[in-house]
């Protein structure tokens, strides 16, 4: 009996999400009694050893495959369904990425058993109960999650990074997952890298400056491409913009967009939809510009304008520039 | 070639939702419904896909009766049959993937052998980020998530994913399942002839066999409230010096 924990990493460094996944897998398995083992797949995977040691894991198990060199899901999925067949833990734990939730899918497949995807609460037991983020974290599920051994992926940033208290080298147990050609058939063959130079990225801006229906129109983004450029800033746009064809996707926060993360989220003429919200949750402050006191971002909102965006922007850009700000 | 695109009838939220006193689904009697966004763009890339390289093109769904709007609105767009596999409520992801894959092999055994089966990389509601990727398994095809271009060509799909720092690029040969992702395209607008083309295609009704769920809801609930207080700053173009401040303040100016 163990509790596998299933971890993504660059070159044998495990990240910050990795690490969220270790400190929630160790607490199961020490709840359970049981020792915490680990797997990556890949090549340079036992150079994580060190960096899982530090969170209490004896065993790091290594996928080692000539097809394991560029991403495959399939085969990683394979590799991880393998390890729980000989090793039959409590549960296997990853991280709710895109890469994450993908390869906890065919590992489901694989082994027939259910996933929970997302979660941000779980009491182990025969039957786990589980909650889980739906709507983008708009909204909150509690189930049971069945199946012998429970695959669960953890909502990103959910749980805190926490080493244990005494830290060990866990033994490397090195594997050649018997992988076929339909495992290895869907695979990275090529990565395109944008190149760089073209503006602060949306993801990464400590300022961003979106603009919902209230611009009324692709022009109507002057105003807000102004006072991001004068901020060095970013724009963004809401799903009704994008879906207008007044800005392309990549602009598009939320949901189904880019979630952002600045110091502050100006955002003017949105009306505070849920699809759009769950993008801006990583938003450390938000100021709403809008000429409807009543619209739904006001409440959700740490500050407010109430006025027309397209007489308050210029206003704040010439105020900056007033102050010196070009 | 055939493209089956797969959809889910989703509920379009506004500012906030609100649960129904049960707890087991939200409360939807003031809400208008909408195919997933993912999925829309599905809908869009499939009827692309027919317009290219000549086929059919087929939309499912698994959910309620009323779904059979959101099967019409993907038909609209041009999309040719509609499959609705009517379910009385929500099921978990291995049960939908079951259902679907009964019903793929339904079709197989009518002769309609699909060269791409389209889905959302994940739906808007419940987020599983699995049925997909389920029924690939089940039907022995690769499967592509994340997916935000294809390209067609020699029997094979090239296909764009986004990440972080820019695209993973996979190529599989088909037939094959792809999850789509929103910023596949611009879906088009549904044209009045379209719609009323949209009322006269079939729409083939089943109702495929239940299992346990293994992935059991129990209840819905609303997270904890994020506590914003919201401060007023002003109104129209006066309010400029106070923002400025409190950009200063804040550190960005």
């Amino acid at each position: 009996m163990a509790v596998l924990a299933v971890l993504e990493h660059e070159g044998g460094v495990l990240g910050d999400v990795a690490a969220q996944v270790l400190s929630f897998a160790a607490a199961y398995a020490a709840a359970a009694g049981v020792p915490l083992h680990a797997l990556v797949t890949g090549p340079g995977g036992d150079a994580a050893a060190e960096q899982a040691g530090a969170f209490g894991v004896t065993a790091l198990h290594v996928a080692e495959h000539e097809g394991l060199g560029a991403y495959a899901p399939q085969a990683v999925g394979r590799s991880v369904a393998e390890q729980i067949g000989r090793l039959a833990p409590l549960a296997a734990i990853g991280a709710g990425t895109e890469r994450g939730n993908e390869v906890f899918a065919h590992v489901g497949a694989i082994t027939e058993l259910p996933v929970a995807a997302n979660c941000i609460e779980v009491t182990p037991g025969d039957v786990a109960q589980v909650t889980r983020i739906r709507w983008g974290g708009s909204l909150l599920e509690e189930a049971r999650l069945h199946g012998a051994v429970k695959l669960l992926t953890l909502a990103p940033h959910t749980f805190e990074s926490r080493p244990a208290a005494t830290a060990a080298l866990p033994a490397v147990e090195r594997f050649t997952p018997t992988l076929s050609d339909a495992d290895l058939g869907v695979r990275v063959v090529e990565r395109v890298r944008p190149q760089s130079g073209d503006g602060v990225s949306l993801a990464a801006a400590q300022v961003v400056v979106g603009g919902g229906r209230g611009t009324d129109s692709a022009e109507g983004f002057a105003p807000l491409e102004e006072l991001a450029a004068l901020l060095g800033g970013a724009v963004g746009c809401s799903r009704a913009v994008t879906m207008a064809g007044w800005r392309p996707h990549t602009d598009q926060i939320g949901q189904t967009g880019t979630k952002i993360a600045p110091e502050i989220y100006i955002a003017c003429g949105v009306s505070g939809a849920t699809q759009h919200m769950a993008g801006c949750k990583g938003a450390k402050r938000i100021l709403a510009v809008n000429k409807d006191a009543e619209a739904s971002i006001m409440s959700k909102a740490d500050y407010a304008v109430i006025g027309d965006l397209h007489a308050v922007l210029p206003a704040i850009s010439a105020e900056l520039r007033k102050a010196g700000v070009t | 070639m055939n493209v089956l695109v797969c959809v889910k009838r989703v509920p379009v939220t506004g500012g906030s939702i609100v649960l129904r006193d049960d707890a087991q689904a939200l409360e939807t009697r003031h809400l208008g419904f909408a195919i997933s966004p993912h999925e829309e763009c599905g809908v869009e890339e499939a009827v692309r896909l027919i317009e290219q390289h000549g086929g059919r093109s087929t939309v499912l769904t698994l959910g309620p009766p009323e779904a059979e709007e959101q099967l019409r609105d993907a038909m609209a767009l041009g999309i040719e049959r509609g499959l609705l596999l009517e379910v009385s409520e929500e099921w978990d992801a291995q049960a939908s993937a079951a259902a679907i894959v009964a019903a793929i092999q339904a079709e197989r055994a009518a002769a309609t052998e699909y060269d791409l089966i389209l889905f959302g990389n994940e739906s808007a509601d419940t987020g599983n980020y699995q049925v997909g990727i389920r029924v690939a398994h089940a039907l022995g095809r690769p499967c592509v998530t994340g997916v935000k271009k294809i390209e067609v060509a020699g029997g094979r799909a090239r296909c764009e994913q986004e990440t972080a720092d820019g695209r993973d690029v996979y190529d599989v040969a088909l037939p094959a399942v792809l999850t789509v992702k929103e910023g596949l395209n611009l879906p088009r607008y549904p044209s009045v002839p379209g719609r009323l083309r949209a009322k006269k295609k079939p729409v083939e009704r089943s109702t495929p066999d239940a299992r346990p769920a293994a992935l059991e809801r129990v209840r819905l609930k609303l997270p904890p409230g994020e506590g914003r207080q919201t401060e007023i700053l002003g109104r129209g173009p006066e309010a400029a010096p106070a923002v400025v401040a409190l950009l200063r303040q804040i550190g960005v100016v």
